[in-house]
């Protein structure tokens, strides 16, 4: 599975992001009366969960929905905050879903711009001569792979552990890069990329390569 | 191929240094490679925190075109950091690491 896919120009700031198969971590629950044994906080912008823990509810997950209807940000479906929702016996019965939330546009330039410093970092650090910067990073719940071309352009995808020839798909993505961006007459290298024929056949290869992985893995069991 | 280990205490500062088969000397002086290095982690499991799709998640290791880092930390804050070729794989690494913590007393 492929959550997203970043384009960082050579300066180190963020050209384009996308994410697919979002919000696969979520949890509905359904309260009949207040109280709710779980204490939440608004902050930065997002309803969380602080402290508290029912079934896969725990710390850190953000309030994404309310009675079935997706949120953003503080305020309820009907421009009530959620939190007084809460608070208020009388919204109950209440359901509310609960995911990560997504990350701001702002964070993901801020996180562009580090792991463009990190992935200098790590080259300077190496115990062994020429090492290249970071072509992956593993974590508990995802690995991302990175590519850097020969002008400095990096691409990096966020993909699960499941998921395997990630450098051809680094190499298909620099390649829709070529055709739809670098030959687009109006557009300004190392500007954020507005190009729709690019959005379109980026959604088509990722598209393909999760096809591609599910047929491998339905005919391995 | 084991390059070399760091271990730092939750307070960021180098308890101990290990090197066996390092070839690039670091550009800058012992002490300013420990807080580069240590800074770089912080930063890294920053990163892995936020960019994360799931809710929460911990760093484990980095690879390069030439080496790989790898990171066990305790849960009191102590963290075991090192540099292997890429021959190593990731579960050998980590099982190395938790027994080092396990074996080798830290002051």
């Amino acid at each position: 599975m492929i959550y997203s896919v970043y384009i960082i120009n050579k300066a180190g700031g963020l050209i384009y992001d996308e994410d697919f198969s979002l919000n696969k971590y979520t949890e509905e629950h359904t309260w009949q009366e207040h109280p709710i044994p779980l204490v939440f906080t608004a902050d930065t912008g997002r309803v969380l969960v602080k402290f508290g823990e029912i079934g896969a509810i725990k710390p850190g997950y953000s309030v994404i929905a309310v009675n079935k209807q997706p949120v953003s940000g503080t305020m309820g479906p009907v421009d009530i905050p959620i939190i007084d929702m809460i608070n208020d016996p009388k919204s109950y019965p209440l359901t509310l879903t609960f995911g990560k939330g997504k990350v701001g546009a702002n964070e993901k330039l801020m996180l562009a711009s580090m792991f463009h410093s990190l992935f200098a970092i790590a080259s300077k650090i190496s115990p062994v001569d020429e090492s290249s910067g970071i072509k992956q990073i593993q974590t508990e719940e995802f690995v991302l792979n990175c590519f850097q071309t020969i002008t400095g352009v990096k691409f990096f995808v966020i993909v699960d552990h499941k998921q395997t020839a990630t450098e051809p798909l680094l190499y298909r993505i620099y390649e829709l890069y070529t055709d739809f961006v670098l030959k687009n007459p109006f557009y300004l290298i190392d500007m954020p990329i507005r190009c729709e024929l690019f959005d379109q056949n980026l959604k088509k290869v990722i598209e393909q390569i999760e096809r591609a992985s599910a047929y491998s893995s339905a005919t391995l069991t | 191929m084991i390059y070399n280990l760091y271990i730092f205490n939750p307070m960021g500062q180098c308890l101990y240094y290990g090197e066996w088969e390092r070839s690039k000397a670091a550009a800058m002086s012992r002490d300013e490679e420990f807080k580069l290095v240590y800074g770089m982690l912080y930063s890294l499991k920053s990163f892995v925190s936020r960019i994360t799709p799931a809710i929460s998640d911990n760093f484990q290791c980095y690879e390069t075109n030439k080496y790989k880092l790898s990171m066990y930390e305790t849960p009191s804050g102590v963290k075991f950091v090192i540099n292997t070729g890429l021959d190593w794989s990731s579960q050998a690494i980590s099982e190395m690491l938790q027994s080092l913590y396990k074996e080798v007393r830290v002051y």
